[in-house]
């Protein structure tokens, strides 16, 4: 089943109600382009006006959105080519992380990124893009073939949480993280990340220590789910929306606490409602930043990498 | 649970051990280093306590004191969270650093405290922490941290998270400059500080009976097919599995550590050779 969040239900009536007309003035040859053109500036109407007041949960439940584009959409809408690579050498290959050599524009690049399912099976299969340590171990020998042959490496992060089972637990879901952060912050060639969906905690930043870390207008970032939170400061796990005001997860926030770099707008909508100019935006940043990080020498780019983490953290100074 | 540090004392010279609940007689619990003697648990030490039984007498100069965490995020109840942990620990914040003598090495040593909001990393933990490898790679000192900690800092939201990558990046440093870093996992070693800088150590120690896993146990439980074993994420299942050099006993940890030094620290004309 589809799932309707309260805030799109009206839009989606709207978008209904047009497909039935459009269907209806087809069948019946009859020309209903005023209605529909009407319905249609209507539905403009709404979607401006309500995505004019998100609220931080919103933002968590459009980045949860089972439409929303993942990395392998992003992939195959905004790169040339995509040759996907498997395995961790070490015995597994994790499906919840995608890695490959792709082209972008006049770039030749190491793509890695989280990938969620889109059905039942798939989803199962991806393990909810909740990556075990196999898949930071894949992740790091790709940076480290990037490293070998000066690619510049581009990261997708969209997962809830790293996988917390007694199996990765079993093979060192911790230090495969830390191993992974480690060897992103060794790196000389230029490292983008992309936040697309959730930034979830431990899980994310094993991708995310980067040159530059962009973030998708509707994309979340944070220490911990909104719900977790909630169990712990209320104690119920229902006042999530709360904790989500509390965490100051959104893009925006984090841009403001300078945390990451930019923000990439999405279409109107979010960006489900427009993979296509979704991609094309991301396509776009992200060239810009491979441009400018192109102009940096190798060891300066260890160096700005260092600094850029370096300096994040707020606190005081007693007497 | 029983991993409570709280040594219930019933007087001045009785102490309760907080997991076989066998009274213990209090002159006999100090000289064990708080260490059970019928049932051998292990428990919690205040930072200072440990940095203190750690290194060479009158030794340890603290650095960093002076920093103080803020509330960036004007955070439910955190101004509250921090008076709490600060009259409970009687330190400032979770983590106390410094520069002392060990075995006659001088060393960056660091320990976090529990008791301080769990040993939770936000900023300023972050800092002392990231400040503890600088030093060491500055001063061509080797680098000890004794970690206890529940994980990320919550109440600082993004930050904290930020912290992880901050810390890790200055491990990445140290093991540039070639100087040996040792990490003791105490209980608990958890989630954010375990999947940073922790995991990242040469040589990892642990006290047995430490809980140390990156997950809290429910969540863990709740995704994974069959039962997770009895030990799951202490310090026996992660030496099991790889993740932990030596479970030592708390008396010989200092120990430990000499030995460990005097291998891995480059004499004079070792680090010359280089």
């Amino acid at each position: 089943m589809m799932t309707i969040f309260d805030f799109e239900k009206p839009i989606n009536e709207l978008e209904s109600a047009i497909a039935e007309l459009r269907q209806l003035a087809a069948e019946k040859g009859l020309d209903r382009s005023r209605e529909i053109a009407e319905l249609e500036a209507q539905r403009e109407r709404l979607l401006r006006q309500i995505f004019a007041h998100l609220r931080p949960w919103d933002k968590v439940l459009l980045a949860r959105h089972p439409k929303r584009p993942y990395a392998l959409d992003y992939i195959r809408l905004m790169c040339e080519s995509f040759l996907e690579l498997h395995g961790d050498r070490l015995g597994f290959d994790d499906p919840a992380i995608v890695a490959g050599l792709a082209k972008l524009g006049n770039y030749k690049l190491v793509v890695v990124g989280q990938q969620k399912g889109r059905d039942l099976k798939e989803r199962q299969k991806r393990n909810f893009a909740m990556a075990k340590p196999e898949g930071y171990r894949k992740a790091m020998r790709l940076f480290r073939l990037a490293e070998k042959f000066r690619l510049p490496v581009l990261t997708l992060v969209d997962t809830p949480a790293a996988d917390p089972g007694v199996e990765s637990e079993s093979r060192g879901i911790s230090e495969a993280i830390a191993q992974s952060m480690l060897t992103m912050f060794d790196l000389t060639v230029p490292t983008i990340a992309v936040i697309i969906g959730e930034g979830g905690s431990g899980g994310a930043i094993a991708l995310a220590a980067a040159n530059r870390v962009l973030m998708l207008e509707h994309a979340i970032y944070s220490v911990i789910p909104p719900e977790g939170c909630a169990a712990i400061l209320y104690r119920d796990p229902n006042k999530a929306p709360q904790a989500a005001d509390a965490l100051k997860l959104t893009a925006e926030d984090a841009l403001e606490r300078g945390l990451i770099d930019l923000v990439i707008p999405e279409p109107l909508g979010a960006a489900h409602r427009d993979p296509q100019t979704t991609a094309l935006s991301v396509r776009s940043a992200v060239l810009q930043q491979l441009d400018e990080l192109s102009a940096i020498e190798p060891g300066a780019l260890r160096e700005q990498r260092y600094q850029r983490f370096r300096t994040m953290g707020v606190f005081e100074t007693a007497r | 649970m029983q991993r409570r540090a709280v040594v219930q004392a019933n007087s001045d010279q009785w102490v309760q051990c907080a997991k076989c609940k066998k009274i213990l007689f209090r002159p006999d619990f100090e000289r064990s280093l708080q260490v059970c003697v019928h049932c051998g648990h292990h428990h919690r030490l205040r930072a200072r306590e440990r940095i203190l039984l750690t290194v060479d007498p009158n030794s340890f100069h603290e650095t960093d004191s002076e920093l103080r965490p803020a509330d960036p995020l004007g955070f439910p109840d955190y101004a509250d969270k921090l008076r709490k942990g600060a009259a409970a620990s009687g330190e400032s914040e979770a983590i106390i650093t410094g520069i002392a003598l060990l075995g006659g090495y001088e060393v960056v040593i660091g320990a976090m405290d529990f008791g301080f909001m769990g040993g939770s990393m936000g900023a300023v933990v972050g800092e002392k922490v990231t400040r503890c490898f600088e030093r060491g790679a500055e001063r061509r000192l080797p680098v000890i941290l004794f970690c206890a900690s529940g994980g990320a800092r919550m109440q600082e939201g993004l930050i904290s998270l930020m912290q992880m990558a901050k810390t890790t990046a200055a491990v990445g440093r140290l093991q540039r400059a070639g100087m040996p870093y040792i990490a003791v996992f105490t209980d608990p070693t958890m989630a954010g500080v375990l999947a940073s800088f922790a995991s990242l150590a040469d040589i990892i120690l642990a006290e047995p009976g430490a809980l140390v896993g990156f997950a809290g146990q429910r969540v863990a439980a709740q995704a994974s097919v069959g039962k997770p074993p009895a030990n799951f994420q202490t310090a026996e299942f992660q030496h099991e599995h790889g993740m932990i050099d030596l479970i030592v006993p708390r008396k010989q940890i200092r120990p430990t550590l000499c030995s460990l030094l005097e291998m891995l620290v480059p004499t004079s004309e070792e680090a010359h050779a280089r």
